[in-house]
């Protein structure tokens, strides 16, 4: 995984596509995807490198879970990344300890 | 127990506070006004609120809002005021929120006059509003009953979560009798469903919109089940002189009064009548009208109301042909005299 | 920085998955891609939380797009009716104070049905946030024309485009609304672009705060794309409210009386029940605290019939009252009705009072057994009414001509002369009260005198309507012994 400051983890089942996020991201690091979800958008998704964790893209989306942006990946443990990574699958909330 | 000397109007209002009415909502409009100035009066005297609305549309929806904290709340009004309303009565009739509603019916149609009517019992007992809903609907017909049947009135509209109306009309509203009043109500039911600004509340839900087809025939059909169990439990009657009795008469409110008045002359002639009150429009006795009309000793049924005859719809549907049935109406805000009673009744057995 | 702070996700007052929402979807909303609902959404939840009020929140959805907004948030959840929301909230909030009350409302809802319910809302600066998504059409019956529409913008109700001389102009809501004295703050922001957002974060955590300090009334009015009613992309949406929609609707703040304003103490008054009686003038109201204490006639058989009538002002009305409260303390039947509406404040006023040992029928007098007349216009209406053998007591000083009637007794009482004469006229009603009690006879004299008192609780008039009451009596004892004589 990309020991960038920041990180976006985007749910992809629940983007629409709507690009705000590509749009709003300052340092160009999200992409749509060629990836079709079951709602049938391509959903936004994070290059992996670059991530400032400024937070622009999660203000500049319209769905309440679709991002999850981590200001300080860089300071989390491997087993937190996956933790949180697990949780945000199953749609629940990062758990911060 | 304190007898005092008080308008219907009045009454209401002292009833509900006994009754642990907290909340009050209304726009004036006459006859029904008193409510309103007595409300504001007392309701703070008590910890409660009252708030002079914007409109009748503004105040059955701050009823809806109160209703939802699950607070005992009142609105009262009189007919035009009670048209304007039918919006946010279907709606607290579509999320089951207990309220209680007066209608001082006045006479119509439109502006009309202010004169007492009986014109609203279609709106009232059949709807009014849009949908598959019942309102309970007591009638009184005197100042005691106006307080007595608006405290009932809270503990049906609790206990069903369904909004109760007192129907009342312009007399009833206006004139002074004795009222005697009880010890207020002290223990309420749990409103778990209610709204309480807590975490064990949260998910709780106040709504009436159910885009499912399926889902909203269901909620339609649990509706009419307590609808039939209320039929089955709340009915409320008077009956007055009725054992013997060949002609039936019937009314409800104010024009019951002259009709027991017409009663007692009648009878003093030798002539066989006495009198069904309904006191419950909604639940509307009809099993008592049924075993009645089941009596080979009843001849027919003679309906009296100040409108066009619309009670005189239920009890035709109920008698379903089983016994004839007379009509004698007064429209306008005019009120049947006893003496003009006793004519009818009259002219009626002759053309038997 | 907090732990917290370092992840941005999903507030806490949003559910986890949106299990009310039906069609087996519960991960995302029913929100078309690029619609601003989602944005204002998440900044709401995100200031319930971070403001502790999670629980206390009572979130009103409206009718339109936002009407399933219960879907999302995990709080206590009100669906109102088109544009009602603020009248709802209203009753809310008064009911239960100790509550955040959000009304989240559309354009059409807020500012055409519900331009009443808002208006008088804010004017009363109810406890409550109301949040205004203006995207100036209405989305959720797809695509016709809001109060919000900008001149010449296309809906499917102004094919050729917005005509102020058909359509009226856009409505401004924000402006309206800070003009009003009691609210506390009022801003317009736009979510288009970073800027923005972060504006409208600012002012949404600002209107809500407000209200959890208990400072009153708040209002953010947010301009949103609507993508799928304007026809446009999400992109193209932004740049529509940047250059159309943000030149007519100028974003900005209009009122911030915050800080100046106190915050509203929520005193609960609490009423021990058994002071009810006393504080609802039961007890006190109530003259069977004479019961047994003044011995009264026993209840004679009869049906008495009373019209009184006179202008406003002669108190028609309390002479009616006072011998209904009178004759219902002698263990009669009452009932006591005015005249009311257009036809008191036509300058007449009269009342029917009728006594009897029986239950009251109808409590309409139409043909008086008495007639009590305190003005010409009232004799005139009433003197062909009253029932034959009937009695008519009419006020001579203001009369001054006699009925005609020769089927009735009739007195004349000047008693508007004879209350001037100790003192007021206003105690001529009192007059006739003994007058009344002379002819008729049924009512005893000592009660009536300790019970008028109790009845008209006016200090400065107790004397002197006890001596009109005697004077009126005197008098027709006087007018009695001469007709013997």
């Amino acid at each position: 995984m990309a020991n960038t400051k920041g990180y976006v983890i985007v749910r992809e089942e629940e983007c629409k596509g709507c690009e705000l996020c590509v749009e709003a991201c300052p340092v160009d690091v999200l992409i749509m995807s060629p990836r079709l979800n079951k709602m049938g958008y391509h959903p936004s998704s994070y290059t992996g490198e670059g991530c400032t964790g400024c937070g622009i893209c999660f203000y500049a989306c319209p769905e309440p879970g679709a991002l999850t942006v981590f200001k300080r990946w860089d300071l989390m443990e491997e087993n937190e990344r996956k933790e949180a990574i697990l949780a945000i699958e199953n749609g629940q909330r990062v758990k911060v300890s | 127990m304190s007898k005092v000397l008080i308008k219907g109007n009045e009454a209401v209002v002292r009833g509900a506070i006994l009754a642990g009415c907290r909340n009050y909502f209304g726009y004036p409009i006459t006859p029904a006004s008193e409510i309103a100035e007595t409300a504001a009066l007392y309701f703070p005297r008590v910890g409660g609120g009252f708030l002079q609305a914007e409109s009748e549309i503004g105040a059955i929806n701050m009823v809806y809002g109160a209703a939802a904290a699950g607070v005992r709340v009142m609105t009262a009004s009189s007919s035009p005021g009670i048209s304007l309303k039918m919006e946010g009565i279907s709606y607290i009739a579509g999320a089951e929120l207990p309220c209680v509603i007066i209608d001082i019916m006045r006479g119509g149609p439109g502006l009309g006059n202010i004169a007492p009517e009986q014109g609203d019992y279609n709106q009232i007992v059949k709807g009014g509003g849009h949908g598959n809903y019942k309102l309970i609907v007591l009638a009184p017909n005197s100042a005691q009953e106006m307080s007595d049947l608006t405290m009932l009135a809270f503990e049906l509209a609790d206990k069903y979560r369904n909004p109760a109306v007192v129907l009342a009309d312009g007399y009833i509203g206006q004139m002074m009798e004795p009222v005697k009043f009880p010890q207020p109500v002290t223990s309420f039911p749990e409103k778990d469903w209610a709204l309480k600004a807590t975490r064990e509340t949260r998910d709780n839900l106040v709504t009436s919109i159910d885009l499912d087809p399926d889902l909203l025939e269901k909620h339609n059909e649990k509706l009419q089940k307590k609808y039939a169990i209320i039929e089955e439990n709340e009915v409320r009657f008077e009956e007055y002189r009725l054992d013997d009795a060949e002609i039936i008469l019937m009314a409800f409110g104010i024009v019951s009064r002259l009709v027991q008045g017409a009663v007692d002359e009648l009878r003093a002639l030798g002539i066989k009548v006495g009198m069904l009150r309904p006191i419950t429009l909604f639940p509307f006795p009809k099993k008592q009208i049924q075993e009645y009309a089941a009596k080979s000793s009843v001849k027919y049924f003679h309906i009296f109301e100040m409108n066009n005859g619309q009670m005189l719809d239920d009890v035709r549907l109920v008698l379903n042909g089983s016994k004839p049935v007379k009509f004698y109406g007064r429209m306008g805000g005019n009120v049947h005299s006893v003496k003009e009673i006793i004519e009818q009744v009259m002219k009626e057995m002759r053309e038997l | 920085m907090s732990v917290s702070s370092k992840i941005l996700q999903k507030s806490e007052s949003f559910y986890n998955a949106y299990e009310r929402k039906q069609g087996g979807d519960p991960i995302s909303t029913h929100y078309c891609p690029g619609c601003g609902h989602g944005i204002v959404h998440k900044l709401i939840a995100e200031a319930l939380d971070d403001f502790g009020v999670q629980d206390k929140g009572i979130l009103i959805s409206p009718v339109g797009c936002s009407v399933f907004a219960y879907y999302y948030f995990d709080v206590g959840n009100i669906q109102a009716a088109h544009g009602r929301a603020p009248a709802v909230g209203t009753g809310y909030s008064r009911a239960n104070p100790d509550s955040i009350v959000i009304c989240y409302q559309g354009d059409g809802d807020l500012a055409a049905i519900g331009a009443n319910e808002i208006i008088q809302a804010a004017n009363r600066g109810e406890k409550m946030t109301v949040i205004f998504v203006n995207n100036a059409i209405y989305g959720m019956t797809g695509g016709q024309m809001a109060p919000t529409t900008l001149i010449a913008q296309r809906t499917t109700t102004t094919p050729l485009g917005r005509n102020a001389e058909n359509e009226g102009y856009p409505l401004r809501m924000s402006e309206i609304i800070s003009t009003l004295e009691a609210p506390v703050y009022v801003a317009r922001t736009k979510i288009s672009d970073t800027k923005s957002i972060n504006a409208t974060r600012k002012a949404i955590r600002k209107a809500i705060k407000a209200q959890v300090d208990g400072r009153g009334f708040s209002f953010v009015e947010i301009l949103s794309a609507c993508p799928t009613g304007w026809k446009m992309s999400p992109r193209e949406s932004e740049v529509w409210i940047e250059e159309i929609m943000a030149k007519y609707f100028n974003p900005g703040i209009y009122k911030d009386t915050i800080d100046t304003r106190q915050p509203k103490i929520q005193q609960k008054l609490i009423v021990d029940p058994k002071d009810y009686h006393e504080l609802l003038d039961i007890s006190t109201a109530s003259l069977s605290s004479l019961e047994g204490v003044l011995p009264v006639p026993p209840v004679q058989e009869m049906i008495e019939e009373i019209k009184i009538a006179g202008f406003g002002g002669q108190g028609v009305l309390s002479l009616g009252y006072v011998m209904a409260n009178i004759a219902m303390g002698h263990n009669y039947e009452v009932s006591w009705l005015p005249s009311y509406g257009p036809e008191m404040r036509g300058g007449t006023a009269n009342c029917s009072v009728k006594v009897s040992h029986k239950r009251i029928g109808a409590p309409v007098v139409a043909h008086p057994t008495t007639l009590i007349a305190l003005n010409k216009p009232s004799m005139a209406k009433f003197e062909n009414e009253i029932t034959s053998n009937g009695i008519i007591i009419y006020d001579n000083s203001l009369i001054d001509t006699a009925p005609q009637r020769k089927d009735v007794q009739v007195y004349a009482v000047p008693a508007t002369e004879l209350a001037d004469k100790i003192g007021s006229t206003k105690s001529a009603n009192m007059v006739m009260l003994g007058a009344y009690a002379a002819l008729r006879g049924y009512l005893d004299t000592a009660y009536i005198e300790w019970a008028i008192p109790q009845i008209i609780k006016k200090k400065k008039l107790q004397e002197l309507n006890i001596q009109a009451f005697k004077t009126g009596m005197e008098h027709i004892k006087e007018l009695l012994k001469k007709c013997v004589n």
